[in-house]
């Protein structure tokens, strides 16, 4: 394969058509419409995500330091970021573990009924948030149907952290099956056979074979439920209880500024998630970037 | 090890992939499973492997009944065609694996296993590659270091699935010279599946030809080459030209062509002749060539017979311009067999 790429540089020096020369201020490509659609592209992305960030930043940009700093960083505020990145850490880790049982079911075996299993993981993509969040709170409530037998065990799991960490899990298990899926069944199978040939038991072979190969997607899989579950806020509002330093979310807070006219204050809110979020996105390109130094 | 497998049968559906299939390797022997896509040699090869386990039969290593025992418990090397590699692992991490995920005494010590590691990785000509990954590496490459893997265990027998199948012609050529360097370095059992004709005949002690899940033919690639014991092996292994026609008083013929077969039985036959087995012959029958196209020191000749039949002759590139216009042909060998 070097060989070919060599004998192709070879060539392209070689020849005397100004076509190479002009390769080197634009690449030529057999696909027409670079600059229109890279137009459109940059156009869509200035309207609908640039700007309207920027917006955040410049309006938290009002207030002064100190006053931005007592804004974002309030005591309620803290407890909202406190229980949104806590219950959405707690909900991804419990995704992590059930999203790839859920996925390696899915890939590895065959059962009556496979399909509708497969179309229910999708179902919190496309459910109405608000839908769900009214759903698990009638569910959980002490009087639902999973709620009344919680009560006698001592466990109250709605309009709490934990009714938050439920929706939460809720929403973010999609995030993590559909990552691991595709890589799950890339794996082939002749690689476990070479396990298993040399000598390692069925468990060795996962541990040692199976999950390093899957650590990428999964640790992707698992920021980005995170980071939708930091987020989160139609389904969460509902089995939340949303009181003040307990059980209520950043994004509500936001909210709850706006409805006061605090248009700063819920910049200023707005401003910390974002920075968070560009963290977030910063860590699962890490992530890949990470995973691609073995493909 | 010395491997006897007894009437093994395997279906796949309704479809047998091994259909009471026999077969004795001696200790030490490199014998070469050969056969078309879908003629059970790798089935067969993984069910030796423990891979896969028979509906019927035996396998034993050294009289010793496997049939049943796992990959592990036979102490096999498997080397895959697609290598098969720990992706996420280094070079020397995977050759290390067999011994790594050994447990209590049975477990060598971190520097058994570098020294282990350095004396494969030598032996393979990989040496100092060891912390590379296996994506930055060539197919060739990749395709050592999964022998070196499978060598690691001191397995008592050591299964190649088409282990040459992914490379180039000439990455290919030079892996075969040293996987029979290795085979004869380590004098460890050695079996492996090709459909590459060319390849079991230069690399192996002995070729079993496999047909729709029934071996056809086993013995050294001479005796499978020059005395084919079917049609099946003798169209498969080696070209032939392929004659319909009848034997009558111990001669073949078809159209034209008239081929001596003392003690064939009357009656229609196929009868097969090597490319190279025609030779100028007065006596012979007649044929109007085509077309001469040297390679290297042959040249392949393209003749047309009497009654519109085509065939293929090698001859030497020196007698090549003997052969243009109408010549007569006669065999030096052929094959016949009844139909």
């Amino acid at each position: 394969m070097d060989d070919a790429h060599a004998m192709t540089a070879e060539t392209y020096a070689a020849s005397p058509t100004p076509v190479v020369r002009r390769a080197l201020f634009r690449r030529r490509s057999a696909i027409p419409g670079f600059g229109v659609t890279l137009g459109v592209t940059l156009t869509i992305l200035s309207l609908i995500v640039l700007i309207p960030l920027s917006a955040v930043a410049i309006k938290a940009a009002e207030l002064s330091p100190q006053q931005f700093l007592a804004a974002a960083f309030s005591e309620r505020a803290l407890a909202a970021y406190r229980l949104s990145f806590g219950a959405a850490f707690v909900a991804a880790v419990i995704n992590g573990v059930f999203g790839l049982l859920t996925a390696w079911t899915l890939v590895r075996y065959e059962f009556p009924g496979k399909a509708v299993i497969n179309a229910l993981v999708d179902l919190p993509f496309a459910l109405p948030t608000a839908v769900a969040g009214i759903a698990l709170a009638t569910l959980y409530a002490p009087n639902g149907w999973i709620g009344a037998h919680l009560t006698p065990l001592g466990i109250k799991a709605a309009y709490n952290p934990i009714g938050v960490t439920i929706a939460l899990i809720f929403i973010g298990l999609p995030f993590v099956v559909r990552t691991l899926e595709p890589v799950l069944r890339d794996l082939a199978a002749d690689v476990e056979e070479a396990a298993a040939s040399l000598g390692a038991s069925r468990l060795a072979t996962i541990l040692r074979v199976v999950l390093p190969a899957l650590a990428p997607a999964w640790l992707t899989g698992f920021a980005l439920a995170f980071a939708r579950g930091i987020g989160e806020y139609g389904s969460v509002i509902f089995i939340a209880g949303n009181m003040p330093y307990k059980s209520e979310i950043a994004p509500l807070l936001i909210i709850i500024q706006l409805e006061q006219y605090e248009y700063a204050a819920a910049a200023s809110i707005a401003l910390v998630m974002l920075g968070f979020s560009f963290l977030m996105l910063l860590v699962i390109n890490a992530v890949q970037a990470w995973a691609r130094r073995f493909h | 090890m010395t491997i006897s497998i007894r009437s093994v049968e395997k279906q796949y559906g309704r479809y047998p992939a091994l259909n009471k299939v026999g077969l004795e390797i001696a200790d030490g022997e490199l014998l070469a499973l050969l056969g078309p896509s879908g003629s059970g040699k790798t089935t067969l090869l993984r069910v030796i492997a423990g891979l896969e386990f028979p509906e019927g039969g035996q396998v034993l290593f050294n009289d010793q009944d496997v049939t049943f025992a796992s990959a592990a418990a036979r102490r096999v090397g498997f080397v895959f065609q697609q290598y098969a590699l720990f992706k996420h692992m280094t070079v020397a991490r995977n050759v290390a694996f067999g011994l790594d995920v050994r447990k209590g005494k049975d477990k060598p010590s971190k520097a058994e296993i570098t020294a282990r590691v350095d004396e494969l990785l030598k032996l393979v000509e990989l040496d100092g590659l060891g912390g590379r990954y296996p994506s930055q590496l060539s197919g060739g490459q990749r395709q050592r270091v999964a022998l070196s893997r499978a060598l690691a265990v001191s397995p008592s027998v050591l299964l190649l699935d088409e282990p040459f199948g992914a490379l180039d012609a000439t990455v290919r050529k030079s892996l075969r010279r040293e996987l029979r360097r290795i085979h004869d370095a380590t004098g460890v059992t050695t079996i492996f599946v090709t459909h590459d004709q060319e390849e079991a005949l230069e690399l192996a002690d002995r070729v079993a030809v496999l047909n729709a899940g029934q071996i056809e033919q086993v013995g050294t690639p001479d005796e499978v080459h020059d005395n084919p014991a079917s049609p099946f092996v003798c169209g498969f292994v080696g070209e032939a030209n392929r004659f319909d026609g009848v034997v009558s008083g111990g001669q073949f013929t078809a159209g034209p062509v008239v081929l001596a077969a003392p003690g064939a039985r009357d009656g229609p036959s196929i009868a097969y002749v090597r490319p190279h087995d025609f030779l100028l012959d007065e006596s012979g029958f007649e044929a109007r060539i085509e077309r001469v196209a040297p390679q290297g020191p042959l040249a392949h000749v393209e003749a047309v017979l009497a009654d519109g039949r085509r065939i293929e002759v090698t001859v030497a590139r020196d007698d090549a311009p003997r052969f243009a216009g109408l010549v007569k042909l006669s065999s030096r060998r052929s094959h016949v067999f009844a139909a």
